[in-house]
C-alpha cells in the first residue's frame, strides 16, 4: 500500500511542478505581451508598458519563474488582476461547489453504471443490447443540451425543482441537495456509459474465471457468486476508471456552471478567461491539476485496497 | 480448411454484417455531404434572415423551422456542420499524428521510449482538459486551429497507452521474434507484425476521438468561445435553442438531434470494429444468455453436425458392467450427450457416454486433451460451460434426476451432495476473499450454524486435508499459497458439504510431480475415511493404476473401453488403451523405444461417422469407418467399442509388446 502512494507520488509531483512551469510559459516565452493580453488590442503600447510594471511582467524571465514557481510551491499563486486578492482563495472559496457537483456526478455515474454495466453482463441476449444502448446514448448526448432540457422539464414545465442557483450545504443541506439535482444529473449522465461498459468487460472476464465455477460446485448460491465474489474482482479495474470519470467531470462541470449559475471554480474560469486575468488563468490550471492528481492518488489506492496481491505489500 | 472458415466468420464479415455499422456510415456520410456541399445543397444562405417568420416550427419553407432572427435552421446546421467536423477531424488528426508514432516507438522499442511517451501521457491525463483550452483561448484568442490542435495534443494520451501497450503485446509475440530470427529489418518488422495489431484498436479508438472531440468543440461554440457569430455552429445553435427555449421549445430538437446522432454514429462504427475483433465473445456459466441460447439451440435446426446413433449399445446390465456388489448405483449416467453451438449447428464433444458410480468406489475417466472427459465431469454438476450445454441423456444420483434441476433443486446438490475439485488451483480459488472465507460461505450455507462454529469446522477441514499451520492458512489470500497447498484447499472447499461423491478433474496436473503423490495419497485417504465415491479425471494412468478401481476410456467423446483397471491395464480391449498404455512412459519399458500413438485426437466437428479411432489404429480395415460402433461386452464386467475385438483379443497384443 504504501509503495502505491509512493509511486504514485513520484509521478504526481514532477508533474505538478511541469505543469506549474508550463503555465508560468504559457504566458511568458509564447509570443504575447503578457501587458497586452491583459488590456487587449485597444490598448497603447504606454499603457501596456505600464502594466507589465505594475504587475512585475517586466523583470528578468529567471526571477519571474522562481518566485512564481516558489510562490507557488508555498500555495500562493499570486494575486488576481481584476479583484485584487489571492487567486488561491478565489479558487479555495469556490471548490466546494465544483467538487459538490463533481462528486455528486461521479456517484451518479458509478451507481447507475455499475448497475447497468452487472445487468448487461449477467442477462445477456436483449437486456446487454439495450443496456449497452442506454450506454451509448449518455455517451452521445451533450451535458449542455441535457442540461438545457432538464430544466425546462422539472423546473419550468413540472416546476419540481430550481432552475438555476446554489445554497451552501453550511445555509442548508437540503435545499443544497435540492440545488444540485439536475446539475449533477446533466454532468453525471455522460460519465455512466464508461463505467457500464468497463463494469461489463470486467464482469464478463471474471465470470469466465475458474473460481467462479468453483463457487457454483461448492454450492455457493448465485447472488453471493454475483454480488460478491465476482463483483469484487470486478470493481478493481472500475475503480481507476471512476478516478478517470470524476476528471471529466471536472471538465463538464465548467459548462453546467455557468448553465445552473454555480458559483464554482468552473464559472470562475470562464470569467477570468474572459477577463484575461493572468494569474487567476494560471492559478485555476495548477489548482485544477492537483485536484487531478489527488483523486488519482485515490483511485490507486482504492484499486490497491481492494486487491489483496497489492494491499499486502 | 472451408468449413472451418465458415464456422468461424472473419472479422471483416462480421463487420460486413452488422446493420448499425452501415446505418451509422450512411448517416456520416448524409452528414459529411450535407455540410461540406452546404453552398450548393443548402435551401438558404447561411445568414439570410426571414424577418416576417421568427422562430417557426418545421414547415415547408423551412423543414426545420427558423431561428431567432428567421434564419433557416437546416441551412445553418448545413453551414456549421462543416466548421464543427472539421474542427473535431483536426483535432483527432493531431492526436494521431502524436499518438500513433510515439505509442508504436515506445511499445516497440521499450525502455526510455516508453517511459519518456508514458510521463508525457501521465502528464497530460493530469490536466483538465477544458480548463486547459480556456486558457489558451484567453492567451491566444479564439483561433480555431490553435484551439482544436491543443485539443489533439490532450486527447493523443489515451492513444499513445493503447498504442503502446498494443504494440508491446505484438512485440512480445513469438512469431515478431521468429521474424527478427529470420533477418528482417525493424521497419519490415513494424509494418507486418505491429501495424495489423495496433489497426483495429486504434480505429475503435479513433472512432471515439472523434466523437469526443465533436462533443468538446460544439460544448466551446456552446459558451461563445467557438466561431463568432453570425458565423454557424452547431454549438452556439443549442446555446440560441436555450435562450427562446422557454416560448418556443423546438429549436432545441433539430439542433441537438443533429449532433446526438453525429456522436452516435461515430460511436457505432468504433464499437461495431470492436465487436467484429475476435474474443469479442465470452461466456460463463452465470451468464443467462448461455443457458437462453441453449435452449433456443436445442430444436431441430441445429442436428446437422451431431453424428447419427451408433448400433445399439449391449445392454449394461447384460454385460454386468457397473453392476457388481448390487443395490442402485449412486450416479447413473445414461446417454448423456453434451455439445456446443457454433455457427453451423450444434458439435457434440460428449456422445451418448453411459456409466455408473457406486458408494464408496473410485471410478478413472481417461483420455487425451478433447476427449470429452472434462465435460463429461461438469455435465454431471450442470456446469457445462456456454455455449455447450446438455442436449440429451439422463444423469441419476441417488433418486434425482439431475438432468431436471432448477438452480434451487442445484442448490441442495452442488457442495452439499457432489464436491468439484478443479484442474488448476491456483487459478480455482477467489483471488479477493481468504481462503477462510471460501470456506466458511459454503459451509455455513451447507450447515447453518454460528460463524464460530464454520470457523471452527473451516479449521478442521484445512488440518484434515493435510495442511500444517491451518489457522495462519485461514487467513491466508490464495496467491500466497503454493500450487500444491491450494490444491488442498480446493478439496477443503469440495468438502465442506460432505459430499457422497467426488469429482475431481485432473487434480495433480499442473502440480510438481513431488506434490502429485501427496495429492493422490490425500484423496484416496479422504476416500475411505469418508466412504465417499471418487470420480477421477485424468489423463494420467499412472494415476488411474494408483487409486482407482475402475475405469472409462473416452476418445472423441465416447467410451472406447470399460472395466476393472486390473483387467483393464492386464488386458486391453481395445486398441485406444493398449496404445495409451504402450505409450505410458511410466509404464514402459525402461531402454525400448516409447511408441506413441500416431496422430492426435481430432476436433468434434471432424469426427469420422464409423470407428473415430479408426484413422489412428494399427487394426483399422476398411469396415471400421463404414458405421458407428456400437458398445459390446467382449466378456463379463468389460465393455469395448471395437469391432475387431474378437481378433485382437486372442493375441494379448501387451503381452507381446512387453515380452
Amino acid at each position: 500500500m504504501g509503495r502505491v502512494i509512493a509511486r504514485r507520488l513520484a509521478i504526481s509531483v514532477p508533474i505538478l511542478l511541469v505543469v506549474a512551469t508550463l503555465s508560468f510559459a504559457l504566458v511568458h516565452v509564447l509570443p504575447g505581451d503578457p501587458g497586452r493580453v491583459v488590456l487587449g488590442t485597444s490598448a497603447t503600447a504606454e499603457q501596456v508598458r505600464a502594466v507589465n510594471q505594475q504587475l512585475g511582467y517586466d523583470r528578468p524571465l529567471v526571477e519571474q519563474y522562481t518566485s512564481w514557481l516558489g510562490d507557488a510551491v508555498q500555495g500562493d499563486l499570486g494575486t488576481s488582476i481584476i479583484n485584487g486578492r489571492a487567486v488561491s482563495d478565489d479558487l479555495n472559496s469556490r471548490i466546494p461547489v465544483t467538487l459538490s457537483l463533481a462528486i455528486g456526478a461521479t456517484l451518479l455515474s458509478a451507481v447507475l453504471g455499475i448497475a447497468l454495466g452487472m445487468v448487461s453482463a449477467i442477462r445477456g441476449g436483449w437486456a446487454d443490447r439495450a443496456g449497452q444502448g442506454l450506454a451509448a446514448l449518455g455517451l452521445a448526448i451533450p451535458n449542455f443540451w441535457l442540461a438545457v432540457l432538464l430544466v425546462l422539464v422539472f423546473a419550468i414545465k413540472l416546476k419540481w425543482l430550481p432552475a438555476v442557483g446554489y445554497v451552501s450545504y453550511e445555509d442548508s443541506v437540503g435545499q443544497w441537495a435540492r440545488y444540485l439535482i439536475l446539475p449533477v444529473l446533466a454532468v453525471g449522465v455522460s460519465g455512466i456509459t464508461g463505467i457500464a461498459r468497463q463494469t461489463r468487460g470486467a464482469m464478463l472476464d471474471v465470470l469466465s474465471r475458474d473460481y467462479i465455477r468453483t463457487l457454483a460446485a461448492a454450492g455457493v448460491p448465485r447472488r453471493s457468486i454475483l454480488l460478491k465474489h465476482a463483483l469484487r474482482n470486478a470493481s478493481i479495474p472500475v475503480i481507476s476508471n471512476i478516478g478517470f470519470t470524476f476528471i471529466s467531470m471536472l471538465g463538464g462541470a465548467v459548462i453546467i456552471e455557468r448553465l445552473f449559475n454555480l458559483p464554482g471554480i468552473g464559472q470562475w474560469t470562464l470569467a477570468v478567461v474572459d477577463n484575461h486575468d493572468l494569474p487567476e488563468i494560471q492559478g485555476v490550471v495548477v489548482y485544477s491539476t492537483a485536484i487531478v492528481l489527488v483523486v488519482n492518488l485515490l483511485a490507486d489506492v482504492g484499486a490497491a485496497w481492494l486487491n489483496p496481491k497489492v494491499r499486502r505489500r | 480448411m472451408s468449413a472451418r472458415a465458415d464456422v468461424r466468420p472473419t472479422s471483416f464479415g462480421r463487420l460486413r454484417r452488422n446493420r448499425s455499422f452501415w446505418i451509422s456510415a450512411g448517416w456520416l456520410a448524409l452528414v459529411l455531404v450535407a455540410s461540406f456541399g452546404a453552398p450548393l445543397l443548402a435551401p438558404y444562405g447561411s445568414n439570410e434572415q426571414n424577418l416576417s417568420d421568427l422562430l417557426a416550427g418545421p414547415s415547408g419553407h423551412h423543414l426545420l423551422g427558423t431561428d431567432d432572427v428567421g434564419r433557416d435552421i437546416l441551412s445553418r446546421l448545413m453551414y456549421g456542420g462543416a466548421l464543427s467536423l472539421v474542427g473535431a477531424g483536426w483535432a483527432t488528426l493531431v492526436a494521431l499524428a502524436i499518438g500513433l508514432p510515439l505509442g508504436v516507438v515506445a511499445g516497440y522499442f521499450g525502455g526510455w521510449a516508453d517511459a519518456l511517451a508514458n510521463r508525457f501521457a501521465d502528464l497530460i491525463f493530469s490536466v483538465p482538459g477544458l480548463i486547459v483550452l480556456l486558457a489558451v483561448e484567453a492567451i491566444f484568442g479564439s483561433s480555431q486551429w490553435v484551439v482544436m490542435s491543443v485539443l489533439g495534443v490532450i486527447l493523443s494520451a489515451p492513444l499513445i497507452r493503447l498504442v503502446s501497450v498494443t504494440a508491446r503485446a505484438a512485440r512480445g509475440e513469438l512469431y515478431v521474434d521468429a521474424a527478427f530470427v529470420a533477418g528482417l529489418s525493424h521497419q519490415r518488422v513494424v509494418a507486418r507484425h505491429i501495424v495489423p495489431n495496433i489497426a483495429a484498436p486504434t480505429i475503435i479508438l479513433t472512432a471515439s476521438t472523434l466523437s469526443l472531440a465533436l462533443l468538446i468543440e460544439t460544448g466551446l461554440g456552446f459558451l461563445g468561445l467557438g466561431p463568432q457569430p453570425p458565423t454557424p455552429s452547431w454549438g452556439a445553435m443549442v446555446a440560441t435553442a436555450s435562450t427562446v427555449i422557454y416560448t418556443d421549445p423546438w429549436m432545441v430538437v433539430p439542433t441537438g438531434a443533429v449532433l446526438i446522432l453525429t456522436v452516435l454514429a461515430f460511436n457505432f462504427i468504433g464499437d461495431a470494429v470492436r465487436d467484429a475483433g475476435p474474443g469479442a465473445q465470452r461466456a460463463s456459466i452465470l451468464r443467462l444468455r448461455g443457458r437462453d441460447r441453449g435452449r433456443r439451440g436445442a430444436d431441430g435446426a441445429a442436428a446437422p453436425l451431431l453424428t447419427p446413433p451408433p448400433a445399439t449399445d449391449a445392454p449394461r446390465a447384460a454385460a454386468g458392467a457397473g453392476d457388481g456388489e448390487g443395490g442402485a448405483p449412486l450416479l447413473a449416467v445414461d446417454g448423456l450427450r453434451v455439445a456446443f453451438a457454433a455457427a453451423r449447428g450444434d458439435v457434440a464433444v460428449v456422445d451418448r457416454v453411459s456409466f455408473e458410480v457406486r458408494r464408496g468406489e473410485t471410478l478413472g475417466l481417461v483420455g487425451e486433451s478433447g476427449s470429452g472427459k472434462t465435460i463429461t465431469g461438469l455435465a454431471v454438476l450442470g456446469l457445462v460451460p456456454p455455449p455447450g450445454r446438455i442436449v440429451d441423456g439422463a444423469v441419476r444420483f441417488g433418486d434425482l434426476d439431475l438432468t431436471a434441476l432448477d438452480d434451487r433443486g442445484w442448490a441442495k446438490v452442488r457442495g452439499a451432495r457432489i464436491g468439484y475439485v478443479a484442474q488448476e488451483p491456483m487459478v480455482a480459488l477467489d483471488p479477493s476473499f481468504t481462503v477462510g472465507s471460501q470456506l466458511v460461505e459454503p459451509l455455513r450455507r451447507h450447515r447453518p450454524g454460528s460463524r464460530r462454529e464454520a470457523r471452527r469446522r473451516a479449521i478442521e477441514l484445512l488440518s484434515m486435508v493435510g495442511i500444517p499451520q491451518p489457522e495462519a492458512i485461514f487467513r491466508s489470500y490464495p496467491h500466497q499459497l503454493s500450487g500444491g497447498m491450494a490444491q488442498r484447499v480446493g478439496i477443503a472447499i469440495a468438502l465442506t458439504g460432505e459430499p457422497e461423491l467426488l469429482i475431481a478433474d485432473e487434480p495433480t496436473t499442473a502440480l510438481d510431480v513431488t506434490v502429485q503423490g501427496e495429492i493422490l495419497d490425500l484423496l484416496r485417504s479422504l476416500q475411505t475415511e469418508l466412504g465417499m465415491s471418487l470420480i477421477l479425471v485424468t489423463h494420467n494412468l499412472g494415476v488411474v493404476a494408483d487409486i482407482c478401481d475402475r475405469a472409462l476410456v473416452m476418445y472423441a467423446g465416447q467410451i472406447v473401453e470399460e472395466g476393472t483397471v486390473d483387467d483393464l491395464f492386464e488386458r486391453p480391449r481395445h486398441p485406444y488403451t493398449e496404445g495409451l498404455l504402450r505409450s505410458d512412459p511410466e509404464l514402459g519399458e525402461i531402454g525400448a523405444p516409447l511408441p506413441t500413438i500416431r496422430g492426435t485426437v481430432p476436433l468434434p466437428a471432424d469426427w469420422p461417422t464409423g470407428c473415430r479411432f479408426a484413422p489412428r489404429c494399427p487394426y483399422a480395415v476398411a469396415e471400421c469407418s463404414a458405421a458407428p460402433v456400437a458398445m459390446a461386452a467382449p466378456e463379463p464386467g468389460r465393455l469395448s467399442r471395437c469391432i475387431r475385438i474378437e481378433e485382437t483379443m486372442a493375441r494379448d497384443p501387451l503381452q507381446e509388446a512387453r515380452s
